[in-house]
C-alpha cells in the first residue's frame, strides 16, 4: 500500500479536502520519514519539528471549522538554508551565517505562510549556492538517495534529496547556474529554474543578483506547478520582478516545434545522457511535436561568460559578511583590519574564497574591460543567440548535466572539470529565460538522467506542459525506494 | 601669499536630501533621531535585503541638475562602490559613476560686480553611510546607522575657481539654491551639507594644472576658507623651495587650523564599480524632466540681478535680500502690492526686520507678519500718520501677532502730532530745559537742532512729526 509520505503534494490537498487525512498526519508522516532516512540522506541543517506541528495545527482547526484553506495549506516543504526565515536560522551552509537568525522572511516564505504551508526545515546546499555537488557545505555533505555513494548535485542538494527520498513532497531551491536543475536531474525529480523576474529575490541571500532565481522542486509535475503558481508574480520590495502568473498546464505538446542544439551533444557529454535524450525527444515526436535541429554557436563561452559575471557579483555580494554585525567574527582583539582578515579567513569555505579572488580579480582596475566588460558584452550576444533560436522553435531540448551522479569526493579537487559540468545549465542563467529539469530515463547504474527543456521568457506554462506531457506519456515518474 | 602662484579650486558638495524615507527603503529620513531607531534590514544591508529607488530622489536630483544648468541623462543606473568600512553595512555604496543623473552644468556667482561662471562637472545620487561614534566613555568604536541609506546628492565642481573667497561663495550659492529648492536642510552644522576640497597651485600664466591634494573633512563656510588658505599656501611654499607637490587625500583639522596627509596616491583606493545589479537602469521621461524645469522657482542669483535691475538696490542689499529665500519671497510679495517703494521695503526687511529676526533666531515665516500689514505700515508712514520711531512699535506688534497697523496705532496711541499748536508747549519746555544747547545753536553750531528734536520726540512718546518739530525748533530759536 502507498505510504502517506509517498503521496505527492496534489494528491494530498485533495484528501486534506475529502478529510481523508488531517494536516497533522501529513506532517508527522513527513517528521517520521524525516527521522527514518535522514541518517543515509543528511538533507537537513535544521528541522523544524514544532513549526510543522505548529502549522498543521492551523489547518486543522480551519478545515474543523469549515474554513476554505489555501491550494497548498498543509502541505509539508523543505527550503533551501539561503532563503531567509524570520526566526529560524538561515546559514547559507556557511561557517559565516553558522548563528544568523533572520528577523524577516523572504517574500516567497511570506507568501507560501499566507498559503499555512508546513516548513519542515532548512535545508543543506554548497556553501552560498557555490556549487554542483552540495560537496561544498560546511556543516554536511548530503547523499544521492539513489545511491548514497553518490552526489545529490548542487547547490540545492539538500532540496532534492529531501524530496527524492519522500522527505517531504516540495521543496524550494534557488538557482544561479543550474542549481535547481542539476540537483533535479541527479535525484530523478522535476524541478524548474523560472524566468529571472518571476519570483522575488527579497530574501534570497545573494549570490550573483543578476542571474539567481528561487525556484521549486517536485516528484511530479503538477507538484512543481502548484508550488510555482503560489511564490510567482512582482514583489515590490525587489525592483527586477515582474508581474506573471501561471497558466493552464494542459499537457500537450502538439503542434509545438521543439529545437535541438547540436552544441549540447558534443565531447563531454556521455553517450548514455545523449542516448536518453535523444530517446525522449523521440517520444514527444510521437506525442505531436516537430523536432527541429538548431545551432547556439556561442555555448562555448556561455560557461566563461558565466563565471565572470557570477564571481564578480558575488565578490561585491559577499563583502558585507565582515564580522562587524552579525555572524561570524574573527579577532576582535587587533586593529579593523586583523577582524576582516580572520573573519573573511576562518568564515568561508575554499570554494567560496575562490570565486570572491576571482571576482575582485575581473572587477579590478585594469581587467574590468578585458574580463567582466567583455563577459557582459557576450552576454548580450548569448541571448541574442537564443532569442533568434525561439523564432525556428517554442523550446529547446537538452541535456542537463554532462553525466548522472558522479561519486562523492571525486570531482572535489579539480574545481575547473565541477565548473565544466555546468555546461549545459549556465545559458539559461546568462540569458535570463526559464529551464525545467524532468527525469528522462536513467544509466547501466541505474541513476537518473534529466532532460532539460529551455523556453523563452515567461513561457513557465509552456515548458510545465511539455513536461507534463512527457510525465504523462511514460506513465509518471520513478521514485527511488529507501 | 606668494604672488607669483595662482591657486585653481574644485570642490565635491554632498548634500543630503530631505526627502521623506530614505534612498532605498521606506525608514524615516530625520536628523537627530536617538541611535539605530531609524533603520531596517534594507539599509542595514542584511543578506536577502534588496534595495529600491526613492523616485523622490531622483526628482530632487534633476531639480538642482536644472538649478545648475545641467543636461539631464534620462536613461541611467546605479553602480556599486566597492570597500570596506564599519559604517558601511553593505561593504558598498550605491552610487553613480559613468552615468550620473545630470552633467556638463555651470553656476553663476556673484564677486564683487562681477559675475563668474563655475562648472559643473555632474551631480549624481548616492546613499549615504552610518556615522561611527568615538567617545572617551568607551572602548573601542561604536555605529549608529541611522544616517545609512539617507539620500545623497554629489556635486561636483570643475576645476574653474581660483581663490578662497570664490570657493566660499560658490558653496554658499549651492546651499542657497538647495533651500531655494526645498530638497535639503542644507545645514552644514548638522552635516548635511559637507564639502571636499582639491586644491592645487601653478605658476600665474601657466596652462597645465599643479599637482592636487583632496582635503576631506571641511565642514563649514569659514572651514572652507580656511582649508583652501592654508593648503595653497603650503603648495605654494613647496614649490617656491624648489620641492614637488605630492598628490594625496589630507585631512582638514579646523581646530588645529591644518591639513594632515591621510593616504597617498599609491595608497589610492581600487573601488572596483560596476552596475548594481538589484537595481536595472532607471528611465526618467523627457515629459518629467520638463515639467520638473517648469517647477523651478527663481533662484537667489537670478534675484539679486533683477533686484539691482528693476528696484535699484544696492548689490550687495539685493544678495542680502536673496540668499535668504523667505525673506526674498517676502519682499517680492510687498513689491507685488505695488502700494510702495521696492527700496522701502527693502530698507525695512533688511534692518528693523532682520534684526528681529536675528534676535529671536526665528525665520519671517515664524512671524505674523504679513505682507499686506507691512505695506499699510509703510502707507501710514508716507501719510504721516505714524513717525518711523512709532513705526517700530507698529512693526513689533504685527509680528507677534496677526494684527492691522491702524489697529496697533489706535490701541498703543502712535498716531503722530503734526498739529503745530499742539506741539507748541513742548518745544517752548524742551528750549526752556536746555539753555546750552539753545547757546551753542545760537554760536553756529546748527546741528544740535537735532538733538532738540530728538528731545521733543521723545517728550511726545515719539507721536510727534519730526519734520514739523524740526521747522518749529529752528523758529523758536531764531525769534528768542
Amino acid at each position: 500500500m502507498k505510504k502517506l509520505y509517498e503521496y505527492s503534494a496534489t494528491e494530498l490537498a485533495k484528501m486534506l479536502r475529502a478529510k481523508e487525512v488531517s494536516a497533522s498526519e501529513i506532517t508527522e508522516a513527513s517528521l517520521d520519514r524525516i527521522a527514518a532516512v535522514e541518517g543515509q540522506v543528511d538533507a537537513y541543517l535544521t528541522v523544524t519539528e514544532d513549526i510543522a506541528r505548529a502549522s498543521a495545527k492551523k489547518v486543522d482547526e480551519k478545515i474543523a471549522a469549515g474554513e476554505e484553506i489555501a491550494p497548498l495549506a498543509g502541505i509539508p516543504i523543505a527550503i533551501k538554508d539561503n532563503i531567509c526565515t524570520k526566526g529560524i536560522k538561515t546559514t547559507c551552509a556557511s561557517r559565516m551565517l553558522e548563528n544568523f537568525i533572520p528577523p524577516y522572511d523572504a517574500t516567497v516564505m511570506e507568501k507560501l505562510k499566507a498559503q499555512d504551508i508546513v516548513v519542515t526545515g532548512k535545508v543543506n546546499m554548497d556553501e552560498f549556492a557555490m556549487g554542483g555537488s552540495c560537496e561544498n557545505s560546511y556543516f554536511k555533505k548530503t547523499k544521492n538517495p539513489w545511491d548514497t555513494s553518490r552526489v545529490p548535485g548542487g547547490s540545492a542538494g539538500g532540496s532534492a534529496a529531501a524530496v527524492a527520498s519522500c522527505e517531504v513532497p516540495l521543496a524550494l531551491g534557488s538557482d544561479t547556474g543550474g542549481s535547481v536543475r542539476c540537483p533535479a536531474s541527479f535525484c530523478g525529480i522535476v524541478g524548474l529554474k523560472p524566468t529571472y523576474g518571476a519570483v522575488s529575490r527579497y530574501g534570497l541571500v545573494a549570490f550573483a543578483s543578476s542571474l539567481d532565481q528561487i525556484g521549486p522542486f517536485g516528484r511530479t509535475v503538477d507538484d512543481v506547478s502548484l508550488l510555482y503558481s503560489a511564490i510567482c508574480g512582482r514583489d515590490k520590495r525587489d525592483a527586477t520582478s515582474r508581474e506573471t502568473s501561471l497558466g493552464n498546464v494542459v499537457g500537450d505538446v502538439k503542434g509545438l516545434r521543439l529545437g535541438i542544439p547540436k552544441e549540447y551533444f558534443g565531447e563531454g557529454i556521455s553517450a548514455e545522457v545523449k542516448a536518453s535524450v535523444y530517446a525522449a525527444a523521440e517520444k514527444l515526436r510521437s506525442l505531436g511535436a516537430e523536432i527541429v535541429e538548431i545551432s547556439l554557436p556561442s555555448t562555448d563561452y556561455a560557461l566563461a561568460a558565466y563565471y565572470i559575471i557570477s564571481s564578480a557579483e558575488a565578490s561585491s555580494n559577499l563583502a558585507r559578511y565582515d564580522g562587524v554585525k552579525y555572524g561570524f567574527s574573527g579577532n576582535r582583539d587587533g586593529t579593523l583590519n586583523d577582524l576582516y582578515l580572520s573573519t573573511r579567513s576562518q568564515g568561508f569555505g575554499a570554494e567560496v574564497k575562490r570565486r570572491i579572488m576571482l571576482g575582485t580579480y575581473v572587477l579590478s582596475s585594469g581587467y574590468y574591460d578585458a574580463y567582466y566588460k567583455r563577459a557582459k558584452l557576450l552576454q548580450n550576444v548569448i541571448a541574442k543567440e537564443v532569442a533568434d533560436a525561439f523564432t525556428k522553435c517554442d523550446a529547446i531540448l537538452t541535456p542537463v548535466n554532462p553525466t548522472t551522479a558522479f561519486h562523492l569526493g571525486e570531482k572535489c579537487d579539480d574545481p575547473v572539470q565541477m565548473y565544466a559540468s555546468d555546461v549545459c545549465t549556465v545559458t539559461v542563467n546568462i540569458a535570463g529565460l526559464p529551464g525545467i529539469s524532468f527525469p528522462c530515463g536513467s544509466d547501466s547504474a541505474g541513476m537518473p538522467i534529466g532532460m532539460q527543456v529551455i523556453g523563452p521568457k515567461f513561457s513557465e506554462t509552456r515548458l510545465l506542459s511539455i513536461a507534463k506531457c512527457y510525465e504523462t506519456a511514460v506513465g509518471g515518474f520513478a521514485v527511488k525506494e529507501m | 601669499m606668494n604672488n607669483n602662484f595662482e591657486t585653481v579650486i574644485g570642490l565635491e558638495v554632498h548634500a543630503e536630501l530631505n526627502t521623506k524615507t530614505k534612498i532605498f527603503c521606506s525608514c524615516e529620513n530625520r536628523f537627530g533621531a536617538e541611535v539605530n531607531t531609524l533603520c531596517c534590514p534594507v539599509c542595514m544591508g542584511l543578506p536577502g535585503t534588496l534595495p529600491v529607488l526613492n523616485q523622490q530622489v531622483v526628482e530632487s536630483a534633476v531639480k538642482m541638475g536644472h538649478a545648475l544648468n545641467c543636461k539631464i541623462n534620462g536613461v541611467t543606473k546605479q553602480d556599486r562602490k566597492n570597500y570596506f568600512y564599519p559604517d558601511l553595512p553593505k561593504a558598498y555604496q550605491i552610487s553613480q559613476f559613468d552615468v550620473p543623473l545630470c552633467e556638463h552644468g555651470y553656476l553663476d556667482i556673484l564677486m564683487g560686480d562681477d559675475v563668474r561662471r563655475i562648472g559643473v562637472t555632474r551631480i549624481h545620487i548616492e546613499e549615504d553611510a552610518g556615522k561611527l561614534i568615538h567617545d572617551d566613555s568607551f572602548d573601542g568604536t561604536l555605529c549608529d546607522y541611522n544616517r545609512c541609506g539617507v539620500p545623497l546628492i554629489e556635486i561636483v565642481s570643475e576645476p574653474d575657481l581660483r581663490s578662497a573667497e570664490e570657493a566660499k561663495a560658490y558653496l554658499e550659492t549651492i546651499t542657497t539654491i538647495l533651500l531655494y529648492l526645498g530638497i535639503s536642510d542644507a545645514k552644514m552644522q548638522e552635516g548635511s551639507v559637507r564639502c571636499d576640497v582639491n586644491v592645487s597651485v601653478r605658476p600665474k600664466g601657466a596652462t597645465e594644472f599643479g599637482t592636487r591634494c583632496e582635503m576631506k573633512n571641511v565642514n563649514s563656510f569659514g572651514a572652507v576658507y580656511r582649508a583652501i588658505v592654508y593648503e595653497s599656501e603650503r603648495q605654494m611654499e613647496v614649490l617656491a623651495s624648489g620641492g614637488t607637490v605630492h598628490q594625496e587625500t589630507r585631512r582638514w583639522d579646523d581646530a588645529k587650523g591644518k591639513s594632515i596627509v591621510m593616504r597617498s596616491k599609491e595608497d589610492a583606493q581600487d573601488y572596483r564599480y560596476f552596475p548594481d545589479p538589484d537595481l536595472l537602469t532607471f528611465v526618467v521621461s523627457d515629459e518629467k524632466i520638463a515639467a520638473l524645469k517648469a517647477s523651478l522657482p527663481e533662484l537667489p542669483t537670478a534675484k539679486t540681478l533683477r533686484y539691482v535691475k528693476d528696484f535699484g538696490l544696492q548689490k550687495v542689499d539685493a544678495q542680502l535680500l536673496s540668499v535668504n529665500k523667505a525673506r526674498a519671497d517676502f519682499f517680492d510679495s510687498c513689491v507685488a502690492l505695488g502700494r510702495c517703494e521696492a527700496k522701502t521695503v527693502a530698507n525695512w526687511v533688511l534692518g528693523d526686520i532682520a534684526k528681529l529676526l536675528n534676535e529671536q533666531r526665528i525665520e519671517i515665516t515664524d512671524t505674523a507678519l504679513t505682507p499686506e500689514h507691512l505695506v499699510s505700515m509703510i502707507e501710514l508712514i508716507n501719510k504721516g500718520t505714524i513717525s518711523n520711531t512709532a513705526a517700530k512699535t507698529v512693526l513689533e506688534e504685527m509680528m507677534a501677532k496677526d494684527v492691522e497697523p491702524e489697529e496697533v496705532v489706535k490701541e498703543k496711541g502712535l498716531a503722530q502730532i503734526s498739529d503745530s499748536s499742539a506741539l507748541a508747549g513742548i518745544v517752548d519746555k524742551v528750549l526752556a530745559d536746555n539753555p546750552k544747547a539753545v547757546a551753542d545753536y545760537k554760536k553756529g553750531k546748527t546741528n544740535v537742532s537735532g538733538f532738540l528734536v530728538g528731545q521733543c520726540m521723545r517728550a511726545t512718546r515719539g507721536q510727534g512729526n519730526p519734520a514739523t518739530l524740526r521747522d518749529m525748533v529752528i523758529a523758536a530759536i531764531e525769534k528768542l
